[in-house]
């Protein structure tokens, strides 16, 4: 087999349906950088929630009357729930904030809105225990066992928050796959009309190439290289997209919740990880694509 | 070289067989006319060598080839003992006659240095020297056939076919590459040539292989075009 023959073949067949390579080029491209998105997304996600995953706190509030009478938790049921929090396998560690604490953490949060400060009073805040668990993942171990027993309020469980937060970007990544979806079909039915058309157009050479007894991979490697090609550099114009979209779009956005830590940036790394599979499934899918399209309407 | 075995071709989309019951023989160096009214079948007969189509019925054997059976990844093998010559002669017109030519062994993998050899040889054989440049457009009916010739020959198959090669020259030229088709037949070249040509087929009197409605119904080894015609 002789590359300088194929390679020249391939450039001549590019050239000649040029309309259609560019827009193979572009519906690749698009389809690519949508899938990019997605699985961006999914790292972002993940690192997300890595970083929350050391914060996750389970919340035991306590009664009013044990909020206004035990403040440094000396008495029962105070003194019996932090000694059973203590020595519970599921429970990191503990902390108390007694009203006053709490009270003053709440000014602390609110002090950009002096009226609300003013309005409250320490009365209306209960103390609790801040519990750290041991899996994160499973706060209901430690919210179910204690739910109910003398002195406790309520027990609440950031975890609810962030999964609704979590669920939003699983969302946006689930839409950003399905729309790749469905430019990825029609970046197929592209790849197959221009590999025919390209049969087509050189359907004399073709011709001639079996007549005199050229073997089927030198008669249609050509064709496939032509899709491969097309498809890689729609692969390589989806990277660069990626790369000018964290650029110009994403790192100015995400400016304020990146810098306040409340989501996790998509760095330079994270493309260059993701760039390999779209260069992995441009090369599949085209390849396929072509070789499928060439064995049903082409004669060999 | 070419032996058909009481061959019969039916096409799916016809009811009457496109050849019936044929059984031809052909030696190797034989220069062999096959003749017949369109419709008779004289495609169908080439189609069958070069095993673009397969019988419906009987054996077909070329060179060493049992064409009918043989799979379809060594295919490719029997084209390249077979050059192929037709009457609107196929050339590329966006090479020259030197790059139309050395198409044919690029594309089945000859090495570089082989290709400038035996280009300039086989187009210095059918009388091209000097138009090597050329391309296809600034050539005379005549020349181009040469060289679809020339591409045909350059692998030295051991056998031509030719489907009306002079049907688009005039009898001069016509003349001109029946006597270079006996020349690639002296190098021992089998050539099988289907044609409606009369006054060739008279002046050269050869084998004659005559098709009708699928049926051979003639074979005579030094014939004429047929009387009354």
């Amino acid at each position: 087999m002789r590359a300088s023959f194929v390679f020249s073949e391939v450039l001549t067949g590019l050239r000649r349906n040029i309309t259609m390579t560019i827009a193979m080029i572009i519906t690749t491209a698009i389809s690519l950088a949508l899938l990019g998105g997605g699985l961006l997304v999914v790292r972002m996600i993940d690192k997300t929630q890595a970083l929350y995953q050391d914060k996750v706190e389970v919340s035991i509030y306590l009664t009013d009357d044990v909020s206004s009478t035990d403040k440094e938790c000396q008495n029962d049921p105070c003194k019996g729930l932090r000694s059973k929090l203590e020595g519970d396998p599921a429970v990191d560690s503990i902390t108390f904030e007694n009203r006053d604490q709490a009270f003053e953490r709440f000014k602390q949060i609110f002090e950009a809105q002096p009226e609300l400060v003013k309005l409250a009073r320490p009365e209306a805040l209960p103390a609790s225990f801040r519990v750290k668990l041991v899996d994160p993942e499973r706060p209901e171990v430690v919210t179910q066992a204690y739910q109910g027993q003398a002195g406790i309020d309520t027990i609440t469980d950031q975890s609810e928050f962030l999964d609704r937060f979590f669920n939003a970007l699983n969302g946006v990544r689930n839409m950003t796959f399905a729309v790749a979806l469905f430019m990825a079909i029609a970046a197929l039915l592209l790849i197959s009309n221009t590999v025919q058309l390209s049969a087509f157009t050189r359907r004399t050479e073709v011709g001639i190439m079996r007549l005199v007894g050229a073997t089927r991979w030198y008669t249609q490697l050509p064709f496939l290289l032509e899709a491969m090609v097309t498809g890689l550099i729609g692969a390589l114009v989806a990277i660069l997209g990626l790369v000018g979209l964290k650029v110009v779009f994403l790192d100015d956005v995400l400016a304020d919740p990146i810098n306040a830590g409340v989501v996790r940036s998509v760095d330079g790394l994270d493309i260059l990880l993701v760039s390999p599979w779209l260069l992995l499934v441009a090369l599949g899918i085209s390849a396929i694509t072509g070789y499928v399209t060439l064995r049903l309407y082409v004669r060999t | 070289m070419i032996r058909l075995e009481e061959v019969s071709k039916v096409y799916k989309t016809s009811t009457r067989p496109a050849l019936e019951n044929i059984s031809v023989e052909v030696d190797k160096g034989e220069f062999v006319f096959l003749i017949g009214a369109s419709g008779s079948g004289k495609s169908t007969f080439l189609r069958l060598l070069l095993r673009e189509e397969v019988p419906s019925k009987g054996r077909v054997y070329v060179a060493n080839f049992d064409v009918a059976r043989m799979a379809r990844r060594r295919v490719p093998r029997l084209r390249q003992s077979i050059g192929c010559v037709f009457q609107d002669f196929r050339l590329l017109a966006n090479k020259t006659v030197a790059e139309n030519v050395a198409f044919a062994l690029e594309v089945i993998g000859k090495p570089r240095h082989t290709i400038r050899k035996v280009v300039p040889e086989v187009l210095e054989l059918v009388g091209l020297e000097g138009k090597a440049e050329r391309m296809p457009h600034e050539l005379s009916g005549g020349e181009q056939q040469r060289v679809a010739i020339a591409r045909a020959f350059v692998n030295r198959p051991l056998m031509l076919l030719a489907d009306e090669p002079t049907g688009n020259l005039d009898p001069d030229t016509s003349q001109d590459i029946m006597l270079l088709l006996e020349r690639i037949n002296r190098t021992g070249t089998t050539v099988l040539m289907a044609t409606h040509d009369h006054s060739i087929v008279d002046s050269m009197r050869r084998r004659v292989v005559e098709l009708d409605l699928g049926r051979v119904i003639r074979d005579d080894a030094r014939g004429v075009y047929g009387v009354g015609r």
